[in-house]
């Protein structure tokens, strides 16, 4: 008899955990797909494919930008000078195209080179001169910020405006360049294309190469990683100057879809970006930052922020929902999760 | 001379959870004495320790300083009473950001003896009279010096002189020279001798038979939680070396047919493994298994680290196989054919989460990928190969490592590297948190893997695991050789006496 109730009493614990296992797992895609069906329900304007497509337009950047983040969490880390770094595409594209006269290509280019180098630089404070992840980050985030004003004088840029000597700036913001937002591919605007293409590009780096395995290894265990023979210092800068790259790719859509070298573009991006790559250890229940999870994040923010500015919320007060939908992801991977779960090591 | 005795510990135990680390312990120690505690790793010297300086509490057992049993039921219990402890980590006794004077009064700080505003000038007359108490010759400009900024021998005798600052009823000194040169151990050598002048006994933990040998009256031997053997002067260090490693296990030793290599594999030169000790040569011999048996501080650890290029030697070359041999780093080294198990599983081998199949196939990512893309098939039979040669209790090469029991972890450690083609085999305590049967399944596959012509070395500070599993014995005291012969030359008593020859 009383056997009986202590077998009953383990089946309720054990079917009681693998709800909760349950819930972690899935339970941030439910959430998801809820709230879709609300807003899809209640509101018409948010049934409309445009305003879907909009949408996913409109978080592009913030998807790309976390994206790279989510590369350096992986081992272990955190870039906060992706906003930076996306600002400064902007300034540098307009630059490129307005002062200089050059085709959208070569802006292109500048802007990916200058995002490498910027992640080589972090790769150089925190492997070589062994600063903490954070502080080098935020270091570089200072400097790149203010950086970017000194050849602009810190005007925005744009096309037809007056020099420091009084001539006109020759060139402008090239079609070819404004395209890379304003494009669609079907129904799909390119941006969109841009974000599946380099989240299925993360995602088969980070969990279907011997690099990104490296990484994931650096980020549990850099000391075990090292005497596994990993080239610790190596990946752990790579994982920075991918980072780079990213954010000046979303620093190229940003730019594209201002059309002007503004000063301030890239400014709000860090906290998102971190914000969504944080989401994304949770979506998938893996407790672990990954590809996919960073991409639906974002999504997740997305739908959120656009349903609620569609239901009336003030658009003033988009950054408390933001701050809910991350909290109750936290409360996914740490309150609810029984993994141990790894994000950010501060040293 | 018992009735002398001013602190009598009497029955003392302890035990964490099932675990019974200090099985009544019976201690006296006398006045104007210098008592040394001697133990291996895990024989409850640090537990013992915790518990005069009122770390742990809730133990069976009397203490009684001059007769009086006392309670101690904190650190600032302890200190009260007059029990001071430096313990062996000399940066957890320092407050870096804080100037020296605030450090030497750190105590009188914390318990609000010093007024709450009190400007750094006024408190450096005080300071010096707690300084003065080990006749440091500090200035007022040093005293007002950061404490990050001063050399780690300093850092030593400013918390030494705070615990000094009100005459202590006893002072322990848990491993003090660890981190000292020469000439801090012979200064401080000086300011024990001085103590023990005038009246103050000291309880001295080291696993330096040396330091031990000159500075002693007496000799307690802890093991497996019970005091296993006392001395006073002159040492019998053999003895004590008995008592401290303990007789020969209950368990036989498994027989096996000693094996010896004829070509040299491995051939260091000049290798010098402190500043403090003598450089040496060492031929590693394929075909044979070289157990290394050293202490804690022999530099079992350095040598094995060096080799694997984790680490490098103060001085000295390599030879691998005939070619030069100076590994960069530890991925130079596996490139090179030669692998290390290292000492601290959980901090140096174990990532967190990671699976049996991930954690085995880390090292060798390029024999299951082609083109660096993973191939998870491969990957899956090297993780079930892997849990088949070993016989690794587990539900299948998913399950994560952390949640195997300590010897499987082992296996899964230890077997890893022989997916590989090793030359080298380095094993750093392999047999340690290991349960007698899978410390058995690693010892006969260490063997094996010996007799396929790999040079095989184990390390480790167990004269027992020494003898299950290795050929050729060298004992390593001090970053030194001290003995290297074949296994069937020598016995027991003789690795004893050699790990005891004080220099």
């Amino acid at each position: 008899m009383s056997d009986q109730k202590a077998q009953a009493a383990t089946g309720g614990r054990e079917m009681a955990l693998r709800f909760q296992d349950g819930l972690v797992k899935y339970g941030f895609i439910v959430v998801t797909i809820l709230l879709f069906v609300y807003f899809s329900a209640t509101e018409e304007t948010f049934r409309n494919p445009n305003t879907l497509f909009s949408m996913l337009k409109f978080t592009s950047v913030v998807a790309i930008a976390g994206l790279g983040i989510t590369f350096t969490m992986v081992v272990g880390g955190l870039d906060l000078s992706v906003g930076a770094v996306a600002g400064l595409s902007v300034t540098l594209s307009a630059m490129t195209m307005v002062f200089y006269n050059q085709q959208g290509g070569v802006a292109i280019v500048v802007v990916l080179l200058a995002g490498a180098l910027v992640g080589l630089f972090n790769a150089f404070l925190i492997v070589i001169l062994k600063i903490p992840d954070l502080l080098a980050t935020l270091g570089t985030m200072f400097i790149v910020m203010g950086l970017k004003l000194v050849p602009v004088s810190g005007q925005s840029v744009s096309s037809g405006m007056t020099l420091r000597d009084g001539s006109i700036a020759p060139g402008k913001f090239t079609s070819d360049f404004l395209l890379i937002d304003r494009a669609n591919v079907g129904p799909v605007p390119f941006p969109v294309i841009v974000v599946l293409i380099l989240t299925i590009l993360t995602w088969f780096f980070l969990t279907r190469t011997k690099w990104g395995r490296m990484m994931y290894a650096i980020g549990a265990n850099p000391e075990a990683s090292r005497l596994a023979g990993v080239r610790v210092r190596f990946y752990h800068g790579l994982a920075y100057v991918i980072c780079g790259v990213f954010a000046s790719i979303g620093g190229l859509i940003l730019s594209s879809r201002i059309g002007q070298g503004d000063i301030s573009a890239g400014s709000s991006l860090l906290l998102d970006a971190v914000a969504v790559a944080l989401v994304g250890t949770s979506v998938l229940g893996l407790g672990r930052p990954n590809a996919w999870g960073t991409a639906l994040g974002a999504l997740l923010i997305g739908i959120v922020i656009t349903g609620l500015t569609i239901k009336g919320f003030p658009y003033y007060a988009q950054d408390i929902a933001k701050g809910v939908v991350l909290l109750v992801a936290l409360i996914f991977s740490f309150t609810l999760s029984r993994r141990k779960t790894r994000y950010v090591s501060a040293t | 001379m018992t009735s002398q005795a001013t602190i009598v510990m009497r029955d003392i135990t302890m035990s964490f959870g099932a675990n019974m680390v200090l099985r009544g312990v019976n201690l006296e120690i006398n006045p104007a004495h210098v008592t040394a505690l001697l133990g291996a790793n895990g024989a409850g010297k640090s537990t013992l320790i915790k518990i005069l300086s009122g770390v742990y509490t809730g133990n069976g057992g009397v203490i009684e300083i001059d007769g009086e049993p006392q309670t101690i039921d904190s650190p600032m219990t302890a200190r009260r009473i007059g029990l001071q402890t430096v313990h062996q980590r000399i940066d957890d006794g320092v407050i870096p950001g804080l100037s020296i004077a605030e450090n030497l009064l750190f105590e009188q700080i914390a318990q609000n003896e010093i007024g709450r505003v009190a400007s750094l000038r006024s408190l450096l007359p005080k300071a010096r009279e707690v300084a003065d108490a080990l006749h440091l010759d500090w200035s007022d400009s040093y005293l007002r010096k950061d404490v990050f900024e001063i050399g780690v021998a300093d850092k030593q005798l400013l918390i030494l002189a705070r615990a000094l600052a009100r005459r202590p009823r006893l002072l322990i000194l848990d491993e003090p020279t660890s981190a000292l040169s020469q000439s801090e151990v012979d200064r401080l050598f000086s300011v024990i001798n001085e103590l023990r002048a005038s009246g103050i006994p000291v309880l001295y933990v080291s696993h330096r038979l040396g330091e031990i040998d000159t500075l002693a009256d007496r000799l307690v031997v802890l093991r497996d939680g019970q005091i296993r053997g006392e001395q006073d002067r002159p040492f019998d260090w053999t003895a004590a070396l008995k008592d401290m490693l303990g007789e020969q296990t209950v368990v036989e030793l498994e027989s096996f047919e000693e094996r010896h290599g004829t070509t040299t594999v491995l051939d260091l030169k000049g290798v010098q493994l402190f500043t403090r000790s003598a450089p040496f040569d060492l031929e590693i011999r394929s075909g044979e298994v070289t157990g290394v048996i050293g202490l804690l501080g022999s530099g079992k650890s350095e040598l094995a680290r060096g080799i694997f290029g984790a680490d490098s030697f103060v001085g000295g070359t390599m030879t691998l196989a005939g070619a030069k041999y100076a590994p960069a780093g530890p991925s130079e080294a596996i490139r090179n054919d030669v692998y290390l198990v290292p000492e601290d599983r959980a901090q140096e081998s174990m990532l967190p989460g990671w699976s049996i199949a991930r954690t085995a196939s880390l090292p060798f990512l390029k024999m299951i990928a082609s083109r660096s893309v993973l191939n998870f098939g491969k990957e899956h039979a090297l993780g079930i190969d892997l849990i088949n040669e070993f016989s690794v209790v587990a539900d299948g090469d998913e399950q994560e490592v952390d949640s195997l029991s300590g010897g499987n972890q082992q296996k899964v450690i230890v077997g890893r590297w022989l997916h590989g083609t090793p030359r080298v085999l380095l094993l750093d305590e392999p047999f340690r948190g290991v349960d007698i049967g899978a410390r058995r399944d690693i010892s006969r596959k260490t063997r094996e893997v010996a007799g396929s012509g790999v040079g095989v070395v184990v390390l480790t500070s167990d004269i027992d695991e020494v003898l299950e599993v290795a050929d050729r014995i060298i004992v390593l005291v001090d970053g030194e050789v001290r003995m290297d012969t074949y296994s069937s030359q020598t016995n027991r008593d003789q690795i004893v006496v050699r790990m005891s020859e004080v220099a």
